[in-house]
């Protein structure tokens, strides 16, 4: 870098020529991004305004009237011509769907990731390829094989209770072995208000993240000096304390942008809320996308699904602000 | 706070020669068998339930609902696979119709998101130019954006297009390029991100060397940065692949209402649910397994570049 800032003042044809260069390389993919994903952007905003329905559709069909920021307000104060519909409730319940699965991703991943890294375990290639199985498969199949599996008289899950309960002696038919995992509508834990549904969603997508984290912390893992462990081993440090000022200051900076990025892939996660319990019961499993989705597809409300999505965009931007802030946060006080 | 941890440990009398004769023995046989039992445990929670699908698509009573857990259930058959190869929902479409559509979605929206990809991701990696801050911000902001927040302007947006092309006249919204054209527009962000975080972590070494023997830009490109970004270009692809092959959203928006251009995922979900009337569950499961199969080859015959370049991806994502 600094060679080629030395050779420039000799060559000023040449570092022209170089200020031109990169944009041809932007060119082909900001050609296509301009079009295909910019412009609708942009598009969707003016659409946010207006009260962009069915009719308007049609190839030279009528333009819609605009009517400034009344899909905004509606949607805040969850006035829509949807059942069960409830703003607040929707993004915090999205917010909280995010926030539960990543700790747990991320806890499960760095602990089988430490427990494979294990010196001179057998069998381990065996496991590590076994273990990449669920990120593989995608989405929408692993979203309806568990809401299969979830089926309240045919399901996997309630079968595989009643056999764990058969070895106790315990009758199939015995309360809690026999649960509408998806369609319960008395909350499970009586003060925590979460549907029976959030917790077969939150099974579903642990079966589906912790393999991914467990990769990229193994990676991290690998690049650790062995010698470091040996040092501390010499001074008679215990397991606890090697994991703590070892292992976890340098899975840090591959697992944080990790985590965030997971964050946010959960948060817009499709797959699960709508072809696993389509939302139910009464809306409560559903998230922004999914509401989004419906509101346009189901409804043809497309304006209001145009401010749903600005909302969406908003909110997307808070999180990765603040949780960019709190990496750097936590980061400098760590150093 | 690591001070203080540090120095509590050291203040023991060192035992030298019994703590690196430790570090080189072997795994205890007690410690190993408690680890082996561990993740014979994971292997089963990650297995059931795929184990549980295979089961059921092979279920010889073809039955509406399994009534019981079986490994393999009595006098198993692949009666359902034969009935889902050749006429998988009530639509007349075989399963090879549904794969070709799928597979047409998946090579056009990965060969182009990885072309116009990489080339984008070098000048941001490599090229310091103005506005590369702004641009890689602008990449950021629509990556983190849901297919869902741009699939309805884009649906306005292609059903404006009416193409004439010899014979053939369609709504470019009504047909597999409007699908595969929004695909990409999901792809193509998170192609950039991607391939520009792991040429970030490729050595400029080689590059110097080939600018010192008097190679232009567009050569150091094409001859040094593509061949050596080829496990980030696999790993980006088969992503795109991955997406594409089960893409679901678009598909159903755009030609739901064409059986011809339906796609896997668009019958597999006609199978589930409540519109599962006409399905029984040994079918789902053979048609589950038919739709993940050639994907989970191919990672498996790539498994040695793919799961390094899924860590370095994840972490520059």
């Amino acid at each position: 870098m600094t060679s080629a800032a030395a050779t420039l003042p000799a060559r000023p044809r040449r570092s022209r020529r170089r200020n031109l260069g990169p944009y041809l390389y932007l060119l082909p993919a900001f050609f296509a991004m301009g079009i295909i994903t910019f412009y609708p952007l942009i598009y969707q905003v003016w659409m946010s305004f207006t009260d962009f329905s069915l009719k308007n559709f049609r190839v030279n069909g009528p333009a819609p009237n605009i009517v400034g920021l009344d899909n905004y307000i509606r949607i805040a104060q969850s006035n829509l011509a949807i059942p069960n519909f409830e703003f607040l409730r929707l993004v915090l319940f999205n917010l909280w769907w995010a926030f539960s699965n990543v700790v747990i991703h991320v806890v499960l991943g760095v602990i089988i990731a430490v427990v494979l890294n294990t010196r001179g375990l057998w069998f381990k290639g065996i496991y590590r390829a076994l273990f990449i199985l669920p990120v593989v498969i995608p989405a929408i199949i692993v979203a309806t094989v568990w809401r299969n599996m979830f089926d309240p008289t045919a399901g996997a899950v309630n079968f595989l209770l009643q056999a764990v309960a058969g070895l106790f002696g315990v009758a199939a038919t015995a309360p809690g072995l026999n649960l509408d995992w998806i369609r319960q509508v008395n909350d499970p834990i009586p003060f925590i208000p979460l549907p029976l549904a959030y917790f077969a969603m939150i099974t579903a997508n642990t079966w589906l993240g912790w393999p991914l984290n467990s990769v990229v912390a193994t990676g991290a893992l690998q690049s650790i000096p062995g010698e470091l462990y040996e040092a501390a081993e010499m001074d008679g440090a215990n397991w606890w304390q090697k994991f703590r000022t070892i292992t976890i200051p340098f899975l840090r900076p591959a697992m944080l942008p990790f985590a965030i990025y997971g964050f946010v892939v959960t948060f817009n996660l499709f797959s699960l809320p709508y072809f696993m319990t389509a939302g139910e019961p009464f809306g409560r499993t559903e998230i922004l996308v999914t509401q989004a989705y419906r509101l346009a597809y189901d409804r043809q409300l497309y304006g209001v699904a145009a401010a749903f999505a600005v909302y969406l965009f908003f909110l997307l931007l808070a999180v990765t602000l603040v949780t960019n802030r709190l990496a750097q946060a936590t980061k400098s006080y760590a150093e | 706070m690591t001070a203080a941890t540090t120095t509590g440990p050291a203040s023991k009398p060192r035992r030298k020669s019994a703590a690196s004769s430790r570090a080189e023995r072997p795994l205890p046989l007690s410690r190993q068998l408690i680890i082996q039992v561990i993740c014979l445990f994971i292997t089963l929670t990650v297995l059931f339930p795929i184990i549980w699908i295979v089961s059921m698509s092979i279920d010889p009573r073809n039955i509406a609902r399994p009534d019981a857990l079986n490994l393999i259930p009595p006098g198993a058959s692949l009666d359902a696979y034969a009935k889902v190869l050749t006429r998988p929902t009530g639509n007349d479409i075989s399963f090879l119709g549904l794969m070709a559509n799928s597979l047409k979605i998946a090579l056009g929206s990965s060969i182009v998101a990885v072309g116009l990809g990489v080339t984008a991701a070098y000048a941001f990696s490599r090229l310091r130019f103005r506005g590369r801050e702004a641009l890689m911000i602008g990449i950021l902001g629509v990556l983190m954006l849901p297919s869902v927040a741009t699939i309805i302007p884009l649906y306005v947006f292609l059903n404006q297009f009416r193409i004439d092309f010899g014979g053939l006249s369609f709504n470019l919204r009504a047909s597999l390029i409007g699908v595969i054209l929004a695909v990409i527009a999901g792809q193509l962000p998170f192609a950039i991100w991607n391939l520009k975080g792991y040429l970030d972590t490729v050595p400029k070494d080689l590059e110097e060397a080939a600018s010192v023997d008097g190679a232009t830009q567009f050569q150091i490109f094409r001859k040094v940065i593509l061949p050596l970004s080829i496990p980030a270009i696999a790993v980006t692809g088969f992503l795109g692949f991955l997406g594409g092959w089960s893409e679901y959203l678009t598909c159903y928006m755009f030609v739901g209402g064409n059986v011809p251009d339906w796609t896997l995922s668009i019958a597999l979900n006609s199978m589930v649910g409540g519109f599962a009337r006409t399905t029984t569950w040994s079918e789902f499961g053979a048609f589950a397994i038919l739709f993940a199969l050639p994907v989970s080859v191919v990672f498996f015959i790539f498994q040695r570049y793919l799961v390094g370049g899924l860590a370095v991806g994840g972490v520059k994502g």
